[in-house]
């Protein structure tokens, strides 16, 4: 059961990775890019090559744009269900193989992570095509999490050390993998808002030039807001009232200021802050944008930083914790 | 300030008076401090300043670690030390971050909750002179009934949605409705606030009033612990805490088991002590490590266990001693590390002197299973192939002089200085139970066997109610703050012109007051329902 999750896990990284070369079809062909525009664009020059056209008629002739990147778009979210299913099959047989939830150590809590991620991804994605064309970043995202998963993190299937045996242990991490997932895949946005707003305010260097096939900036803002929104309170829960709860019963105290716990206040003090700078109107949106990208920065510390870097209560992939 | 400017106003000419420098500094210096800008500065601040906590050792979380810090960093330690880099989380420059930022927070949530009371108790306002000013507004359209009518079947239908609403008359036989919605988003936003304030007020309090301390309870009937100061192998008070209000308890440890996987993981642990609360008959309870032993002012919890040997030595005139020793474990086999020193041994009968050049001391490792493969870590946790390597010292063991040292390990500055022997050879010796090793001048050590041990972690924090009540309440509070949107409409209903027709003119307006994409759809969906009477 073991290796069939693992091979399972090998599909899914596959399954993503086909999903962002159909989303690059699209971003690349669709009618939002400039290979699609060009499709049109003769025809409009035609007819206003001769005498200046007056806005009513400039539409006479217009031919289709390519339907090739519709359909790339289609097949990409359709892979990228594919690879939501076999993320869940990854996941479930890893938690069928250690006979409880996978999310006892880094490798798996990453695999769960992403996994809500990627359902939050799909369930936005099925909700509002309109922002498909993130989807390439998103499955990027994805991909590369995932991948440094399998090759950082990963560790054999093992029980539960005697601390994590408590119903507090699936509720605090539970909660949390739904935050953290939500708040990765919120990142997408916030950046693709980013690059969006200074493609619109006229710059046209590298990370800009990607700004030119996404959804409307004011679309994007506003779809961080409400993934970030919807995770901070999770996230408070999660971290700030399970997690000490079961930090008291297990350790004695609710909080304790284990690295874990440090970059947990730290991350969210840094999506309060977003929230709170969202909130005013003095501070431009760009500026609380970035703040949750910092957030996310701090996510990505607490993922897999804290692990590498320090030893704390939280190192449960270690054995012998108590 | 208000009544004030009011007595100064009708004053034909009042005398310029200069703002008081210093009171314009603070009223500037509190609008700074309480504005939205300084408090994300705070927050981040805060952020920030709580990463070297991770980065460098805690004394609070662990102090061993501070010590090796010391021993890898000779020349930074020092210096983190003053400047609070061992302990963040009670540095004076931390704690100038957090009380400014709920400074902050208190100078603008204490004005917004009485704002938001004050609104609560007022009415919704009436009606902007120009409705088409608002970022929604419809223009008049006319209805057949009159204005009265109009205004009442409009505040119905904004009544029915759970607007707040009032209807007013105008002076001009036209009615105006004013509707208001969204309360609960400003209440949640503050009492998330307020919550924020109680959890602060209650980790103050929990850390002046609470106490906690660790001690290593050996199985048994004679390893005893009763609640005092004096028997804890560290302990921390709070500042309010006196010794003597500790709470009256005895606990021994009747029993500790453990079970592990096949490849060492721990799978249970659990311990069965007597306790006696305030002189009361013993009990026999069970903990084990998600589930303390909570007591009536404290809660015991189980952090740690290990193996303490049983050590008989016999000295030269035949006197034996038995000193049942834990050994504290190095890595998740049970490898343990501990010193047994005996320095009341060799005594003359005849002359009852103590020689201080004739203390013995043991140093070591204990393997609960020792390897096939001859490493001198453990292969298991369990005790399988249980063996002490130790290492016999004699001489002066130091613990004469005063300064209280490890009682895991022998004085390293004994053995530097050649006070302390090592008279057994470079290898360690070899002991498994039951068997006796004799030293060079035919004193003799036996190791008789093992005792479990756990560590307990033993606490009281009086405010954590207070504290989950708070973040409770916070988290209440957040999800209504952000869930809710508080927004205004208007509806105005005159007269209009007899020459046009007759019957009444509608307007409506709308504000959203916090950013409310769904606002446009709401306000049309409102200004429908208005229109067609439906509620």
């Amino acid at each position: 059961m073991a290796e069939l999750s693992n091979q399972l896990m090998a599909l899914t990284v596959l399954a993503y990775l086909v999903a962002m070369v159909c989303y690059a079809g699209e971003y690349a062909f669709g009618d939002r890019s400039r290979v699609g525009r060009a499709a049109v664009r003769p025809a409009r020059q035609m007819v206003g090559a001769g005498a200046p056209v007056s806005g009513g008629e400039a539409p006479a002739v217009v031919v289709r744009p390519e339907r090739r990147g519709e359909w790339a778009g289609r097949i990409a979210v359709g892979v990228n269900a594919v690879g939501v299913l076999l993320h869940l099959g990854a996941a479930a047989t890893r938690g069928i193989a250690a006979d409880r939830m996978p999310w006892g150590n880094m490798y798996e809590y990453i695999l769960s992570a992403t996994f809500v991620a990627s359902a939050v991804w799909l369930g936005v994605v099925l909700r509002r095509p309109a922002v498909r064309h993130l989807g390439l970043f998103a499955t990027l995202a994805l991909v590369v999490l995932l991948g440094a998963d399998g090759m950082i993190a990963y560790t054999p299937v093992g029980p539960l050390v005697p601390a994590l045996n408590s119903y507090w242990f699936v509720i605090h991490v539970s909660t949390i993998i739904l935050a953290t997932g939500i708040f990765l895949i919120g990142a997408v946005p916030a950046a693709m808002f980013l690059i969006r707003d200074g493609y619109d305010g006229g710059k046209r260097r590298f990370p800009y030039t990607l700004g030119r096939n996404v959804p409307a900036a004011e679309t994007l803002e506003r779809l961080t807001f409400r993934l970030h929104a919807f995770a901070f309170p999770l996230f408070t829960f999660g971290a700030l009232i399970a997690g000490p709860i079961w930090a008291e019963a297990s350790w004695g105290r609710y909080w304790g200021w284990d690295p874990k716990e440090v970059w947990a206040f730290i991350s969210w003090i840094v999506y309060a802050g977003y929230l709170h700078a969202r909130a005013t109107p003095s501070v431009k949106r760009t500026a609380a944008t970035w703040i949750a990208l910092l957030g996310f920065a701090t996510m990505l510390m607490n993922l897999f930083g804290v692990n590498l870097f320090f030893s704390g209560f939280h190192s449960y992939a270690n054995p012998g914790g108590m | 300030m208000t009544a004030l400017e009011e007595r100064a106003a009708p004053s034909a000419a009042p005398p310029p008076r200069r703002t008081n420098r210093v009171w314009a500094l603070l009223r500037n210096s509190w609008r700074q401090l309480t504005s939205m800008r300084t408090a994300l500065v705070l927050l981040f601040l805060l952020a920030v300043a709580a990463i070297p906590g991770s980065v460098f050792p805690q004394r609070a979380v662990n102090a061993e670690k501070v010590t090796e810090y010391y021993v890898t960093h000779p020349e930074l330690a020092p210096w983190l030390e003053r400047l609070g880099g061992f302990a963040v989380y009670a540095s004076p420059w931390f704690a100038a971050i957090y009380l400014l930022l709920f400074t902050s927070l208190v100078g603008c949530v204490v004005p917004r909750l009485l704002d938001h009371v004050r609104a609560l108790r007022l009415a919704p306002p009436d009606a902007p002179k120009r409705l088409d000013r608002l970022p929604r507004h419809t223009p008049a359209q006319r209805r057949a009934e009159d204005p009265a009518a109009v205004a009442a079947a409009v505040a119905r239908t904004l009544r029915r949605r759970r607007f707040r609403t009032v209807v007013r008359e105008r002076p001009d036989g036209g009615w105006t409705v004013s509707a208001e919605k969204g309360y609960l988003t400003e209440a949640g936003n503050l009492l998330f606030h307020f919550a924020l304030l109680a959890v602060l007020i209650g980790v103050g309090f929990g850390h002046w009033y609470g106490w906690h301390g660790n001690r290593i309870l050996i199985a048994g009937a004679d390893q005893g612990f009763c609640n005092s100061l004096p028997q804890y192998d560290d302990s921390s008070l709070g500042p309010r805490v006196r010794p003597s209000d500790l709470p009256d308890f005895c606990l021994k440890l009747a029993r500790f088991e453990a079970a592990y996987q096949p490849d060492g993981q721990p799978k249970t642990f659990s311990a069965a002590v007597t306790v006696s609360e305030d002189g009361g008959p013993d009990g026999l309870r069970s903990f084990t490590v998600n589930d303390p032993l909570r007591l009536h002012h404290a809660s015991v919890h189980l952090i740690g266990h290990g193996y303490a040997p049983i050590l008989g030595y016999t000295d030269r005139y035949g006197v034996s001693q038995t000193k049942v020793v834990p050994f504290l474990p190095i890595d998740g086999m049970q490898t343990s590390e501990g010193a047994a020193q005996f320095p009341d041994v060799n005594i003359d009968p005849k002359t009852d002197k103590r020689d201080p050049t004739l203390q013995v001391g043991f140093e070591g490792r204990y393997l609960p299973t020792v390897g096939t493969d001859g490493s001198a870590t453990s292969a298991f946790p369990a005790e399988n192939a249980p063996a002490l390597f130790l290492t016999a010292y004699r001489g002066d063991l130091g613990l004469d002089v005063g300064t209280p040292g490890s009682v895991y390990a022998l004085d390293q500055r004994q053995i530097a200085t050649g006070e302390l022997q090592n008279v057994s050879g470079p290898r360690p010796h070899k002991l498994e139970v039951g068997e006796t090793w004799t030293l060079d001048d035919g004193t003799k050590l036996r190791f008789l066997g093992t005792r479990p041990y756990a560590t307990l972690s033993i606490r009281y924090d009086p405010t954590q109610s207070l504290i989950l009540t708070g973040a409770v309440l916070g988290l209440l509070g957040l999800m209504l703050s952000l869930a809710g949107h508080r927004r205004r409409i208007w509806f105005r209903a005159l007269p209009a012109p007899a020459d046009s027709g007759g019957g009444t003119l509608v307007a409506a307006g709308g504000l959203p007051r916090t950013d409310y994409p769904g606002f446009a759809d709401e306000f049309s969906a409102l200004v429908k329902a208005a229109e067609e009477g439906t509620p």
